[in-house]
C-alpha cells in the first residue's frame, strides 16, 4: 500500500495556547485511520489545518498527500484535490432539500441554470451508495441525525472523495445508525477510499480501523497497528497516560424517598399541533437514587425533560408534576430553577453556551444571584466560581478567560455541566452528558454523578450509550415513539433487555 | 496544550513580558484600538486647526454639540448588545422635544413638571415598542420603523408644521447653563476645576484597586506598564480637559448630567446581574432563557430605557436650540448606531461596551466639528464620517477573526 498523506512536524499555536507541537501523522492509501486522544488534544485543529480550514502560513511542518507538499489556502483547494471533511457539527442547510444540499455550492447547472432532473437523478444515485432510502425532494430538518450524517457523505462522495475526514460522526448517533456508518465505511475501504476517523467511542475504533494514532497534549504519542489485534485498554493506556482500571466508578447507592413524580405528563409538538411527541408518560425518581431513560433518537426524551423545566419546549403540555408530594410550578425556567430542578442540554452550542463569552462567564451563567451582591456582581466571587469548576472537572482551556467558542468539543460539553453544578439542584436531569467526552473524562463527570447522588439528589440521566446507563443508574426507564414502554431495575437489567423492548413496542399503538 | 505565556520567567524574562504584552494587545486590541483612534483623531485636528479644536470654546461646545448623541448611544448600546436595533429613536427626540414645547409654550406647564411628563412618554413610547419585540418578538428593525414614521408624522402634527419657541429662560439653563462656583475662582471656574480633578482622582484610586484585588486573585494580566501608561492617560487628559473648561465658563450642566449617566450605566452593564443577562440573551438567547434568564422582560426594559434616554436628549436637544422644530432629530438615529458601532459593538449582539460607544460618538463629534472648522464641506463631511464607520468594523471584524 502506497502512502497517501504525511502530516510532517505539524505546530500550531493560538493566542496562549499550543494546540499543535510537531504532530506527524502518515496515512496509507485506502486505509481506516483513527485519531484519538482526550479533549482537547487537538484531533479536530489537527483535521482543520489538513483540510485547510486553517490555511497553509497560519502552522508550520508540511502536508505531503499524494507524493506532493501541498500548500492549501481553503476548503476548495483540499477538496479539489478529493479532501473532504465533516466536521464534529453538521453543516446541513436544514430547510433546503437533501438534493440541493449534496449539490450545494456544486450544482448541477448549465450557465448558471439548475438541471433538476440532473441533480435528483445524481442525487438518488449517491443515496443509493450511502444506503439511504428518502426522496431526493425531503427536507433536511424532516430526516433524523442518523440520516442527516449519511446526506453529509453523500455530498463528500458527489465530490470524488479520495480522503473522507470524520470528525466525531457518531456521537450523536444511536447504535443501530453508528452501525451502519461503520459498514459503509468499510465499504469503502473496499472500493479504496481513504478515511480518517475521529472518535471517543473506542469499541467502534477497534472495529473498524487498520492503523490508530493517538494524540495526548497536541503531540502525537503513538501508533498503533490494529492487523494484530488491539485491546480498548492499550489505546485508553495511550490517551490518558495511564491504564484505566474501571470504566464506572463503584457505588453504594442510599435510596431515600420519592422527590419528582410526574403523572401523565404530555406535549404536543410546536408546529405540528396534532403531534403528540411526549405521550402520556409518568414516572418518579427518589433522592440518592440515578435514574436512566434510555431510547432510540427521537423517543421523545428530550422534550420530556425540556417541557418539564420551565416547559422550555413544545405546545398544550398537560399533566402534573409534584415535589416532595406538593404541586410544583414549573411553568417558566426561573420558577423550575427555584423548584430545585436544572437541566444541562444535549446540544451545547444552540442551548448551552454563549459562546463569545468566556469560561468565567458562562458558569455562573444560571445562579448569578449566588455571586452576586444585591444585583452586583462580584468578580473575585465569579473567578473563584469558574476556577473551581475547572479544577474539578479537568477543563482543558488557556485560562478561565478563554471563549467558550475555542474550546475543544467535549470540553464545551464540560462548561454547560459546570454551570448546572453551580445551580446546586435537587433534581438533575443530564441529557447526554457524556457526548463527545473522553474516556477519562467520563470517568470523571461520573464520579460527579455518583458523588450528587450519594448527597441526597436525585439524577435523571437521557443518554444513548446503554452501557453506560448500565454502569451508573439505579433504575432505567425505556421510552420510544413518545410513550413510556419500560422500566426496569438496573440490576436486572441489560441491553438485549431494553432493545427487545423497545422493539417490541415500536408501532404497537397503531 | 502547552501555554506559552507561562514559560519559565527567570529564562529570559525580557523577552517573556514582550510577549507577554504583545499577546496581551493582540486580545485587546479592539479596547484599546477605539482610544488610540479617538486620540490620534484629536492630535490631527487640533494640529490640522491650528490649535482651534481645543480652544476652551470650543472643547465646551463639542461636548454640548454631542451630548443628545451620547446620551442616546448609552440607551443604544443595551438595544445592540440585548441583539436589537432602535431606528426611532430620532423621531422619538423630536417628538419629545415638541410635547416639551407645547406643554411649556402654549400650555404654560411648569417645565420641571413637563420634564418629568416628557421622561415618562418616553419611557411609554420604548415600552409600546419594545412590548412587541419582547412578547410577541416581532423584528426590533420593523417596529422601530415603523415608530420612526409614527413619531416622525406626530411630530409634525403636535407642532403643525410650525416651530414653537422660545422656552422659559430656567429651561434652557439644562443645556447651556454651566454650574455654579461656590468657591468663587478668579477669571475661572475653581469648583468645575476641583470637581474634574476630584473625579479623575477617584477613578484614578478605583482602578489601582481593582488592580490590587486582582492580583491578590492572580487574575491581573495587563501588563504593568500598559495599565500605569492607560491610567496616567486617563487622569492627565481629564485634569487637563476640566482645566480648558473651567478656563472658560466651567463644566456645563449637561456635562454633568452626561457623567452621571455614563458611570451609572457602565456600572449597570458590567457589574450588575441585570447587565450580565443582558449580554447573555443577545450573545445566546436560547442559551440565555435555558439558564432561566427571563429575556422578554429584559429586552421590554432595555426598550423602555432606550425611550427614557431619547426623551431626556430630546428635552437637551430643544433646550439648546430653544425651539421645537418638525426637523428635529432627523436621521440621528444613524449616528448613534454609527457611534455604538464604532465603539466596538457586534451587529450580532452580546458585544460592546458604554464606555466604547461614548469614545464612538466622541470620535463622530470631534470629526464634525474638526471638518467643519476646516471648512470641509457637509457632502465631503458624510462621505468621510461613512468611511471612518465602515473602517471602524472591518477593523473590529479583522481583529476578532484573527486573534
Ligand atoms: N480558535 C482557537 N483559539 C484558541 N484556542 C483554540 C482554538 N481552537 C482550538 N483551541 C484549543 O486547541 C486545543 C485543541 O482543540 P481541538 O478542538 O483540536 O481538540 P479535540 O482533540 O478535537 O478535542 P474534542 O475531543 O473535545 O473535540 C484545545 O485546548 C482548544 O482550547
Ligand atoms: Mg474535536
Amino acid at each position: 500500500m502506497a502512502t497517501i498523506l504525511e502530516m510532517r512536524g505539524i505546530t500550531k499555536e493560538f493566542p496562549g495556547v499550543k494546540a499543535l507541537d510537531t504532530v506527524n501523522l502518515s496515512v496509507e492509501e485506502g486505509e481506516i485511520h483513527a485519531l484519538v486522544g482526550e479533549n482537547g488534544a487537538g484531533k479536530s485543529t489537527l483535521m482543520k489545518v489538513l483540510s485547510g480550514v486553517y490555511p497553509h502560513g497560519s502552522y508550520s511542518g508540511d502536508i505531503v498527500y499524494d507524493g506532493e507538499v501541498q500548500a492549501f489556502r481553503n476548503i476548495a483547494d483540499s477538496e479539489r484535490q478529493g479532501i473532504i471533511i465533516i466536521h464534529q457539527e453538521l453543516a446541513l442547510v436544514p430547510l433546503l432539500s437533501i438534493a440541493e444540499n449534496i449539490f450545494l455550492g456544486n450544482e448541477r447547472a448549465e450557465r448558471g441554470i439548475i438541471d433538476w432532473r440532473e441533480t435528483n437523478r445524481r442525487a438518488t444515485e449517491l443515496l443509493a451508495r450511502v444506503g439511504l432510502a428518502e426522496r431526493p425532494e425531503t427536507r433536511v430538518d424532516d430526516i433524523g441525525l442518523g440520516k442527516q450524517q449519511l446526506v453529509e457523505i453523500a455530498k463528500a462522495l458527489s465530490k470524488n472523495v479520495r480522503l473522507l475526514i470524520l470528525d466525531e460522526p457518531t456521537s450523536s448517533l444511536n447504535e443501530t445508525d453508528s452501525e451502519k456508518l461503520l459498514e459503509l465505511l468499510m465499504e469503502f475501504r473496499r472500493k479504496g477510499i481513504t478515511s480518517i476517523l475521529i472518535s471517543h467511542k473506542l469499541n467502534e475504533i477497534s472495529k473498524v480501523a487498520d492503523t490508530i494514532t493517538v494524540l495526548r497534549d497536541g503531540s502525537a504519542v503513538s501508533r498503533l497497528d490494529c492487523s494484530s489485534g488491539i485491546s480498548e485498554g492499550d489505546i485508553i493506556r495511550d490517551m490518558v497516560g495511564r491504564s484505566l482500571e474501571d470504566r464506572y466508578p463503584p457505588r453504594a447507592p442510599e435510596i431515600g424517598g420519592v422527590i419528582l413524580e410526574v403523572r401523565d405528563w404530555t406535549v404536543h409538538h410546536p408546529i405540528h399541533a396534532d403531534r403528540k411527541v411526549v405521550d402520556g408518560v409518568s414516572f418518579n425518581v427518589r433522592r440518592g437514587e440515578v435514574l436512566g431513560f434510555a431510547g432510540l433518537m427521537g423517543a421523545g426524551r428530550t422534550e420530556l425533560a425540556m417541557s418539564l423545566f420551565g416547559r422550555s419546549w413544545g405546545r398544550d403540555i398537560s399533566g402534573q408534576a409534584l415535589i416532595d408530594g406538593a404541586p410544583a410550578d414549573l411553568s417558566t425556567v426561573r420558577r423550575a430553577v427555584n423548584a430545585g430542578l436544572a437541566y444541562a442540554t444535549e446540544d451545547r452550542k444552540t442551548y448551552g453556551l454563549v459562546l463569545d463569552d468566556t469560561i468565567r462567564r458562562n458558569v455562573p451563567l444560571a445562579n448569578l444571584e449566588a455571586i452576586a451582591d444585591t444585583m452586583v456582581v462580584d468578580r473575585h466571587k465569579e473567578a473563584e466560581v469558574a476556577e473551581r469548576y475547572r479544577k474539578r472537572l479537568a477543563i482543558k482551556c488557556s485560562s478561565i478567560e478563554q471563549e467558550t467558542v475555542n474550546l475543544s468539543g467535549g470540553n464545551q460539553q464540560k462548561v454547560v455541566l459546570a454551570k448546572w453544578l453551580f445551580a446546586d439542584p435537587d433534581i438533575l436531569i443530564l441529557d447526554e452528558p457524556t457526548r463527545g467526552i473522553d474516556v477519562g473524562a467520563k470517568f470523571e463527570i461520573y464520579t460527579v454523578i455518583r458523588d450528587l447522588a450519594m448527597a441526597g439528589k436525585a439524577i435523571i440521566v437521557i443518554s444513548s450509550e446503554m452501557p453506560e446507563l448500565l454502569g451508573i443508574t439505579d433504575r432505567i426507564c425505556v421510552m420510544n415513539e413518545g410513550r413510556l414502554v419500560g422500566e426496569m431495575a438496573t440490576a436486572e437489567a441489560s441491553q438485549e433487555r431494553i432493545m427487545s423492548t423497545i422493539i417490541r413496542s415500536t408501532g404497537d399503538r397503531r | 496544550m502547552t501555554q506559552t505565556t507561562t514559560n519559565p520567567e527567570h529564562v529570559e524574562p525580557q523577552r517573556s513580558v514582550l510577549r507577554h504584552s504583545l499577546g496581551f494587545i493582540r486580545h485587546h486590541i479592539r479596547e484599546y484600538g477605539i482610544l488610540f483612534a479617538l486620540i490620534a483623531i484629536m492630535a490631527f485636528f487640533q494640529i490640522a486647526t491650528g490649535g482651534i479644536l481645543l480652544k476652551p470654546v470650543n472643547l465646551t461646545n463639542l461636548i454640548l454639540q454631542n451630548s443628545y448623541i451620547i446620551i442616546m448611544a448609552i440607551g443604544m448600546l443595551l438595544v445592540i448588545v440585548a441583539g436589537h436595533i432602535d431606528l426611532s429613536v430620532g423621531s422619538v427626540l423630536g417628538f419629545v422635544g415638541a410635547l416639551a414645547a407645547v406643554m411649556i409654550v402654549h400650555w404654560g406647564v411648569n417645565y420641571w413638571v413637563a420634564g418629568i411628563i416628557c421622561l415618562g412618554v418616553g419611557a411609554v413610547i420604548g415600552m409600546l415598542q419594545g412590548f412587541w419585540i419582547a412578547y410577541y418578538k416581532i423584528p426590533s428593525f420593523i417596529v422601530t420603523l415603523a415608530g420612526m414614521l409614527v413619531f416622525k408624522g406626530l411630530t409634525l402634527w403636535l407642532l403643525a408644521g410650525q416651530s414653537v419657541g422660545p422656552f422659559p429662560a430656567k429651561f434652557q439653563l439644562i443645556a447651556s447653563g454651566f454650574i455654579p462656583d461656590p468657591l468663587g475662582g478668579d477669571g475661572m471656574n475653581l469648583f468645575s476645576f476641583v470637581l474634574g480633578v476630584a473625579v479623575a482622582a477617584i477613578l484614578l484610586l478605583m482602578a489601582v484597586r481593582t488592580r490590587r484585588h486582582q492580583a491578590r486573585s492572580g487574575v491581573a494580566d495587563e501588563p504593568f506598564a500598559f495599565f500605569a501608561i492607560k491610567n496616567a492617560l486617563i487622569f492627565t487628559a481629564l485634569v487637563y480637559m476640566s482645566w480648558l473648561m473651567a478656563d472658560f465658563r466651567g463644566l456645563p450642566n449637561v456635562f454633568i448630567v452626561m457623567a452621571l449617566l455614563i458611570a451609572v450605566y457602565s456600572f449597570i452593564a458590567s457589574r450588575t446581574t441585570v447587565g450580565r443577562r443582558i449580554y447573555a440573551i443577545g450573545g445566546n438567547e436560547k442559551a440565555a432563557r435555558l439558564s432561566g434568564i427571563n429575556s422578554a422582560r429584559l429586552t421590554f426594559f432595555t426598550f423602555a430605557n432606550m425611550g427614557m434616554l431619547a426623551a431626556l436628549a430630546g428635552l437637551v436637544f430643544a433646550a439648546r436650540l430653544n425651539t421645537a422644530t418638525p426637523k428635529a432629530g432627523l436621521a440621528f438615529e444613524l449616528d448613534v448606531i454609527a457611534a455604538v458601532f464604532i465603539g466596538g459593538a457586534s451587529m450580532s449582539g452580546g458585544v460592546g461596551t458604554i464606555v466604547g460607544a461614548v469614545v464612538g460618538a466622541f470620535i463622530m463629534g470631534v470629526m464634525n466639528n474638526g471638518m467643519s472648522i476646516l471648512g470641509i464641506g457637509i457632502d465631503w463631511q458624510q462621505v468621510i464620517k461613512g468611511l471612518v464607520l465602515l473602517a471602524a468594523v472591518i477593523f473590529d471584524v479583522m481583529s476578532k477573526k484573527k486573534g
